[in-house]
């Protein structure tokens, strides 16, 4: 079994469902939605079959690798392969994408084209798949970039007014980045031909080269520029909150859920096992970025007016503590950084479904709008509360462990900026609680009046589903972090970051009291 | 008489000519002959079919000669033409490049007047003989052999192996062309001006080129290629005349391939030649002009490459930015097309830079590349019309994808070619060359022709965001022709090639690297 192709299946299933998607008469459109959401259970279960066949601890670093040749020329094969950090976001790529189209069922306005924005979301998901199992770094690069099309043409053809413009500045930064991580590519390709003799793209191969220092540090720069705009770490960020808002909920979601994990996933994978000195010599000026995205999304999200944009800057705020994380190089920070990418993955695609349920019963964005909608309709109240809480991690919740961890980790490394970290956690509670509070409490005002009605069967199956993972994660969180865990202490030996274990600190503090 | 001849034989030895290796020339070069024949003696109505026959033959015959013609690299026709990997290639590139521009020409469908061009050129714009022989539908078919003509000096052009063997391929190629650029049946003014300009500045520039030429011939005492390269690896002679000779040589070819400085004409002439016509030169000119600059630098003038690289680094970089800058304030849609291959002949010549068989191999798949987006795009501007012809103004194309989605999608998907998107032709040709050019150490150029690129990128999304996601202005009348079946045969050849080389680029880079080695 463990000899299959698993991630090339996992691929292929959603692109054969918008293959089918394609070819259906314009007349069965509205069967769009169902082979949609039959490819990605059947997606599903094919990344559950395969993630059982996972050895934890095994002697390979990659399980699951194929390869096929692709093009000789470049050195380039198409070769998949997971661990353990590949492997979880994955299964979050196969978990969500299911609650995803469940959630959008309507979201296509009439006069749009069902089969357009379910197809594309398929191959959204094909990509992403592929995107977190390359184990090729042109074959990455490529994927990279080709998520950029299916994602511009979902945010522009079924967005909101401003769609446009918004697809476009996305699609501008992103091509910024990626062909600046073009040409740092090129330059990876050209410096393995003059260590190797002739050039290689293979990943394996190449985070075992010694490049000189020098050139991993503009290298370094040239990924680390692409994966900061997609993850998006301040100052980059600016394109996130337009096309979240923009864009429909489902696709806000594979936008800021999936596609911007990439962003953190290059950073372990790439920026950290290909260029190590130079992930040393930036991790400290890469932290203080992380707290100023931190602390300035959770102050931004607080002062915003429009539900989606509010909840653009919580994660703007959140992908703060995931590169924070990463970058202390601590066993808890790391793992804590990939348990968040899950987790948020969730809270936030709980917290866009969900908000994007409210804002079409209410037909607006503006918070101010809406008022007493717990009276109305108690349980979409009640799924805000519940996705606003993880998104403030409540400990039971999945955000949880991930932050502590991160916090915790990071406080080894770098004790003041972690202390800062946690200022975060306090205004976190302020932008959720208040926006919960002018949203759901108070007597029913403004839209949510009239028309505005309960959710439905399908939204909650959806959004149930999604905050059931969420309290599993958040109450058992060893399922992933034990998948974690080995691939993060190989990755910190790459880095050869000084390990730095509790007891040290430990130690360190009881030097200073016996001292006093 | 034998006397005679063994007399004359001592003094002026007749050429030996490989006629199997020169055939494709040949029979170019026949069948434009036959082209005129027929011009001059068949009734006008018999025409049009003999024309296509005799130009659609002739392509035929001219690539199934060259690849019968073999492998076997040599030096031919007594020394002036070469016979290797690069010239071979862009042979063949340039005659299936040159069939697929012509199906374009046989198009009688997309205009009410029928073909592209003036019924008689001679006839005054606007006068009362014009409009008869349009009302009659008179058409003229001379472009044909005219074009025929032109495509021998193209071939010719890259596989000269002398100074003066590439000049007489330049005037072969350019003279016809500079007649076709004035042929346009819609806005005749602009289409006579545009030939005018390309005339005068070609002519300048053909002067630029045989003044270097003659320079470089007191230096090195000879046109043949190797015979240079020897001189200026032997360095006796004055070092004058060579730079002089190569920078007044460089100045004829650049002005071929539309880079900085010496690209003014491009847009002007894209713009006001007709649609078809731009397509045909656009690829296959640009094709056969860098064979010609990609030889004679390499072969001839790479012994001193210290002394011309640095100036091939600067307007590398110059024609990329140039490009791109301009390209984004065009409101015309030819216009912008040029300024986007002026941007293109930039992002080549970063190859020319990295001086190295991985530089030509990535050259010569890019010229694939590029040639068929290229011909594809102008292809579907000729579809896209109003009332006065061609809808060239940007604002026309608004919401062309809602009412078009097929040809709006088929010019989206030559744009995105053109700006590199992985899965598009562009993007491995793009990698090709920027690598070997990082492999000789320009990393600075390359991250130059990176951020270009970015910059390139947004104008070409400009165009896919105003086909589809911009409302059309109130009381625009934009339509899409139906093509002919020729036409719609061009478009799909040309899709193809864009996405089969952007998915398995292998096919492609196999072929240019086993063609990457000039004979000297």
């Amino acid at each position: 079994m463990k000899n299959l192709p698993w991630l090339l299946i996992a691929g292929l299933v959603p692109l054969a469902g918008t293959v089918l998607i394609a070819v259906l008469p314009r007349k069965f459109e509205f069967r769009a939605r169902w082979i949609a959401l039959a490819s990605s259970l059947v997606t599903l279960g094919v990344v559950i079959a395969m993630a059982t066949q996972f050895s934890v601890g095994g002697t390979q670093k990659f399980q699951f690798v194929t390869s096929y040749k692709w093009i000789p020329a470049f050195g380039v094969n198409f070769t998949l392969g997971v661990d353990g950090v590949g492997l979880v976001l994955v299964c979050l790529a196969a978990c969500l994408v299911p609650f995803v189209l469940l959630a959008s069922w309507r979201d296509v306005q009439p006069g749009g084209s069902v089969k357009s924005y379910f197809g594309l979301m398929l191959v959204l998901q094909t990509v992403v798949i592929w995107v977190f199992s390359a184990l090729d770094v042109f074959l990455f690069y490529l994927l990279f970039e080709a998520m950029l099309i299916p994602a511009y043409l979902l945010i522009g053809r079924f967005g909101g007014a401003q769609r446009s413009y918004a697809a476009t500045k996305f699609l501008l930064y992103s091509l910024f980045g990626g062909l600046v991580m073009l040409a740092a590519l090129i330059g990876l390709y050209v410096a393995s031909q003059t260590l190797l003799g002739s050039g290689t793209f293979d990943f394996q191969t190449l985070s075992s080269l010694q490049i000189n220092s020098g050139l991993q540090n503009l290298l370094f720069l040239g990924f680390f520029l692409a994966f900061a705009i997609k993850a998006p770490l301040w100052p980059l960020h600016t394109w996130l909150p337009d096309a979240a808002a923009e864009a429909t909920p489902g696709t806000a979601v594979l936008l800021v859920a999936l596609m911007d994990k990439v962003g953190t996933f290059g950073m372990i994978r790439y920026c950290l096992q290909l260029f190590p000195d130079a992930s040393r010599t930036f991790a400290f000026t890469i932290s203080i970025l992380a707290i100023i995205s931190i602390i300035y999304g959770a102050l931004v999200a607080i002062g915003q007016t429009d539900i989606m944009r509010l909840i653009s800057y919580t994660s703007v705020s959140h992908f703060g503590f995931i590169i924070l994380g990463i970058f202390a190089f601590t066993n808890q920070s790391q793992t804590g950084s990939v348990f968040y990418m899950v987790a948020h993955g969730f809270s936030t695609a709980a917290l866009f479904l969900v908000a994007g349920m409210m804002i079409a019963r209410g037909k607006s964005r503006n918070i101010a709008d809406y008022s007493g909608v717990f009276k109305v309709a108690p349980l979409l109240a009640g799924f805000v509360l519940i996705a606003g809480l993880s998104g403030l991690a409540l400990p039971g919740l999945a955000s949880f462990p991930g932050e502590f961890l991160v916090l915790v980790g990071s406080y080894l490394r770098y004790p003041a900026l972690a202390i800062i970290a946690t200022v975060a956690i306090v205004l976190s509670a302020v932008y959720i609680l208040w926006l919960y509070q002018r949203v759901a409490t108070g007597s029913p005002r403004g839209v949510v009046v009239g028309t505005f009605g309960e959710i439905r069967r399908r939204e909650v199956l959806a959004l149930s589903s999604i905050v059931a993972l969420m309290i599993g994660l958040g109450v058992y969180p060893q399922v992933l972090t034990r998948v974690i865990e080995p691939t993060v202490k190989t990755t910190i030996t790459r880095v050869g970051a000084v390990e730095l274990a509790p007891t040290q600190i430990k130690d360190q503090v009881d030097k200073q009291v016996s001292k006093k | 008489m034998s006397t005679v001849l063994a007399a004359t034989d001592g003094l002026f030895p007749a050429p030996v000519l490989e006629y199997k290796e020169l055939a494709p020339v040949l029979i170019v070069l026949g069948a434009a002959t036959l082209g005129v024949l027929i011009e001059a003696f068949l009734p006008r109505t018999l025409r049009f079919r003999a024309q296509l026959v005799v130009t659609f033959g002739g392509l035929g015959l001219a690539l199934a000669a060259l690849f019968l013609a073999g492998e076997q690299n040599s030096i031919l026709a007594e020394g002036a033409i070469a016979w290797d990997g690069p010239a071979r290639f862009l042979q063949g590139l340039i005659l299936v490049l040159a069939v697929v521009a012509f199906l374009l020409f046989t198009d009688r469908k997309i205009d009410p007047g029928r073909d592209a061009f003036a019924p008689r050129v001679s006839a005054v714009p606007g006068s009362p003989e014009e409009q008869v022989l349009t009302q009659k539908l008179i058409q003229q078919t001379e472009v044909y052999p005219l074009a025929l003509f032109s495509l021998s000096g193209m071939l010719l052009f890259p596989a000269s192996n002398d100074l003066l063997m590439m000049f007489v391929a330049l005037e072969v190629l350019s003279l016809p062309l500079y007649l076709l650029a004035g042929m346009a049946r819609r806005r005749r003014l602009l289409s006579q001006e545009a030939a005018l300009k390309y005339f005068l500045l070609g002519a300048y520039s053909s002067a630029f080129f045989l003044f270097g030429a003659a320079l470089i011939y007191g230096y090195a005492n000879s046109l043949r290629f190797s015979v240079i390269a020897a001189a200026t690896a032997s360095g006796t002679s004055s070092e004058a005349l060579l730079l002089a000779g190569i920078g007044l040589i460089a100045v004829g070819l650049l002005f071929k391939i539309g880079a900085a400085p010496f690209h003014e004409w491009t847009p002007d002439v894209y713009q006001g030649a007709p649609t078809v016509v731009t397509a045909f030169m656009a690829a296959t000119t640009k094709v056969a002009a860098f064979g010609a600059l990609v030889r004679i630098f390499y072969v001839a003038f790479g012994p001193v490459r210290d002394q011309w690289l640095p100036l091939m680094w600067v307007i590398s970089a110059l024609t990329m930015v140039v490009g791109v800058l301009f390209a984004l304030t065009q409101q015309e849609i030819k216009r912008m097309l040029a300024y986007s291959s002026i941007a293109h002949a930039g992002f080549l010549l970063t190859g020319v830079v990295a001086l190295s068989p991985k530089g030509v191999s990535a050259i010569l798949f890019y010229l694939v590349t590029y040639g068929f987006a290229t011909i594809g795009a102008f292809g579907v501007v000729m579809l896209v019309r109003d009332g006065a012809g061609e809808a060239s103004h940007l604002s026309a194309w608004a919401g062309l994808g809602k009412r078009s989605p097929g040809v709006a999608a088929l010019f989206s998907l030559f744009l995105l070619a053109m700006a590199g998107i992985p899965l598009t032709s562009g993007f491995p040709a793009k990698f090709a060359v920027f690598s070997a050019a990082s492999a000789s150490g320009a990393s600075w150029l390359v991250l130059i022709g990176v951020l270009t690129s970015a910059v390139a990128g947004f104008f070409y999304v400009r165009v896919i965001v105003l086909m589809f996601f911009t409302d059309p202005q109130p009381g625009q009348t934009t339509t899409v022709a139906i093509p002919s079946l020729a036409t719609a045969l061009a478009l799909a050849v040309c899709a193809g090639v864009t996405v089969v080389l952007g998915v398995f680029p292998q096919i492609g880079l196999e072929v240019a690297d086993r063609a990457s080695l000039f004979v000297r």
